[in-house]
């Protein structure tokens, strides 16, 4: 956001800009900001209304305003802290898997191979595949204990099938969302990979480095921005995975793979109390954003210069 | 000892092939400059001594020891690159130590080597600063400071200057030319710009086309050129070709009046073209009633370039001193320097000696 202002100050405060047009700038881009605030204003102040209220859908018009209950209810409630550690777990194991991985698919596929570029676009593949149906597919096709590939597998090797979704339900679910966030990650660390000036490595070979001095001292270095972007992106949205939940496992056994979002999501639609569950949603916003804010104090200033 | 043998070099890309080889001795402590037009090799060339790029065939030898299939870090060679290639995140103190830190030698020794190229090349007060804070001068200064901090046997120079602005680039020659009294070490540069490899070579290797042209001092070069693209490519502005005819013991300039010029050389049998190459400064111009037309006229203060159309509609550039350049579109009557020309055979292009 910081970012995104610094751009607005320069473009309005230029030589050109003089009161009048940037009064006319303002007039210009009004309707755009209006239409966002009301977007973002009118569900959120919905939220936070409803969650002062005990409002249960089993219930309908006994909605009665009762303070702080359903915070001090959603807050206190042993489901909510496994499905905080659940959550970091979630994004921190899917950035993770995709950031190491994405490096080394980036750095592989950055080699000359023959059928480079339909390789590269079927890397790319999995992004498009919607997260319901790339759960359906991996719990059905791959980790049922009965019929799955990885049961195949182990019977082949003489061993007993795992039950993933059982036995290891976080687990098997940040493998899912990480198999549909490594393509993106191999993306953009893949063009910046191929925005590395050679001289500087050849310049580096020269002084003596091998491959892996090269890749921790030029290569990573080059590449930390873009790093950045990939965990700022991927952590807003891993933040709120939920499909994969829903089809694969449905927060459980017990609360073993419930995140915040589906927690709030049993909270409102499956208990009915949607007061409990806005409560949890505007927990879910303040969580964010301190997240959010730690984010972009540790790395948010790879971004600037 | 850290002299530069190559022997029948050659560069191939696939099927073809850039280089053909190249047979070239550079002394100890020589500064040898390639120069050429681009896509003459001469980058190519430097780049396989450096090992960035693979020798197809033929062989290497850096002080004696065959290097052909040696990994550019064991040879002994350092380079400065045309964009510097600096490191962008380390600091300029970090960019020079860094080839000795990756070879493994003390912290202490590092802090000494950089110090004392940073004093050579004046950088002191830069070396905490990253190569972004810096100017083109210095980060090409820094750049030649990674190379000298290595101590290599022989410094490689792949057009340093050329992302310089004109006065920088005079003064960064002056520097380079200094660096290399002081050091002595064995250099090889590549450049096309011929004041360049005028000013700073001992030797001058002029390529075209993956060929070695001619190798010589400079002045050998401009004195004595060996065929037409040499004397072309040596000497700004560049000798003027026109063509002329073979007679008995002289040759018959038709730009310029149709003129006898007496030669001693072996001529070709009569009425054969010739080229006969003058350079600028080896014409003068008298106002006539006829003769050249004047073209226009560039004045640099203490010469002047007059660009001339002679009848046969060849043109031509005259060197001319003093403040009156004549008016264009006016007649001069040009006379060469009659012990000045060059004669070229027309078909190979090789000097008539």
């Amino acid at each position: 956001m910081a970012d995104r202002s610094r751009f607005f100050r320069s473009e309005l405060a230029g030589p050109m800009a003089t009161a009048h047009s940037r009064a006319a700038a303002r007039f210009m881009i009004s309707p755009a900001v209006l239409l966002l605030l009301g977007w973002m204003i009118v569900p959120l102040s919905m939220t936070v209304y409803f969650s002062f209220l005990s409002y249960n859908l089993l219930m309908p018009g006994m909605e009665e305003f009762i303070g702080f209950t359903n915070y001090e209810f959603f807050l206190t409630d042993p489901a909510f802290f496994e499905a905080l550690t659940n959550t970091i777990l979630l994004v921190v194991g899917v950035l993770f898997i995709t950031i190491v991985g994405g490096t080394a698919l980036a750095l592989l596929l950055d080699q000359p191979f023959w059928g480079q570029g339909i390789v590269r676009i079927l890397v790319i593949a999995p992004f498009f595949v919607m997260p319901t149906v790339s759960a359906l597919v991996w719990k059905n096709m791959f980790m049922n204990p009965v019929n799955g590939l990885f049961a195949h597998m182990a019977k082949g090797m003489g061993l007993e099938p795992f039950d993933f979704l059982a036995h290891a339900p976080l687990f098997s679910i940040i493998l899912i969302v990480a198999w549909q966030w490594l393509p993106f990650a191999t993306l953009i660390l893949l063009t910046a990979l191929q925005s590395l000036d050679q001289e500087q490595l050849e310049a580096s070979e020269m002084d003596g480095a091998n491959f892996g001095s090269r890749f921790i001292y030029i290569v990573l270095p080059h590449m930390s921005r873009a790093i950045t972007v990939v965990i700022l992106i991927q952590t807003i949205f891993l933040l709120s995975v939920f499909a994969e939940i829903l089809v694969t496992t449905n927060g459980g056994p017990g609360y073993a793979s419930t995140n915040i979002t589906y927690l709030v999501y049993a909270q409102s639609l499956l208990q009915f109390d949607v007061g409990g569950g806005s409560a949890g949603g505007i927990i879910a916003v303040i969580l964010a954003n301190i997240v959010a804010i730690f984010l972009m104090r540790m790395i948010g200033k790879n971004l600037e210069a | 000892m850290s002299g530069v043998t190559l022997t029948k070099a050659v560069k191939k890309y696939g099927d073809l092939e850039v280089v053909h080889g190249v047979d070239l001795t550079v002394e100890h402590g020589e500064f040898c400059v390639f120069v050429g037009p681009s896509g003459c090799g001469k980058s190519t060339l430097l780049r396989m001594i450096a090992g960035l790029e693979e020798t197809t065939d033929g062989q290497i030898a850096i002080g004696g020891r065959d290097v052909t299939a040696v990994d550019p870090a064991d040879r002994g060679v350092a380079m400065v690159f045309q964009t510097y290639a600096l490191y962008p995140h380390m600091t300029v103190e970090e960019n020079m130590g860094f080839g000795l830190k990756m070879n493994g030698h003390p912290k202490a020794e590092i802090e000494a080597k950089v110090s004392e190229a940073s004093r050579i090349l004046k950088l002191d007060q830069y070396l905490k600063r990253k190569p972004k804070a810096l100017s083109g001068g210095q980060r090409q200064r820094v750049s030649i400071g990674r190379a000298i901090v290595r101590g290599p046997e022989v410094f490689l120079f792949d057009e340093p200057l050329s992302n310089l602005d004109a006065e920088l680039r005079v003064d960064m020659r002056v520097e380079i030319a200094r660096l290399h009294k002081d050091i002595g070490a064995t250099m090889i540069y590549v450049t096309h710009d011929q004041v360049e490899a005028m000013t700073l070579a001992d030797k001058i290797v002029v390529l075209r086309a993956g060929h070695i042209e001619q190798v010589g001092s400079p002045m050998e070069l401009y004195a004595n050129p060996d065929n037409k693209f040499v004397a072309g490519f040596i000497g700004s502005p560049s000798m003027n070709f026109v063509e002329g005819l073979a007679s008995s013991g002289a040759v018959v300039v038709p730009a310029f009046g149709n003129k006898a010029f007496k030669t001693d050389l072996a001529l070709p049998s009569e009425g054969t073209p010739v080229t006969v190459g003058v350079r600028p400064q080896d014409i003068s111009i008298a106002p006539a009633e006829s003769g050249a037309e004047v073209d226009l006229t560039e004045q640099l203060g203490g010469v002047a370039y007059t660009y001339l159309i002679c009848p046969t509609g060849e043109r031509i550039v005259v060197e001319t001193k003093g403040v009156e350049a004549p008016a264009s579109g006016s007649q001069v009557w040009p006379s060469p320097a009659e012990d000045a020309l060059f004669l070229f055979d027309a078909e190979t292009e090789k000097r008539l000696r």
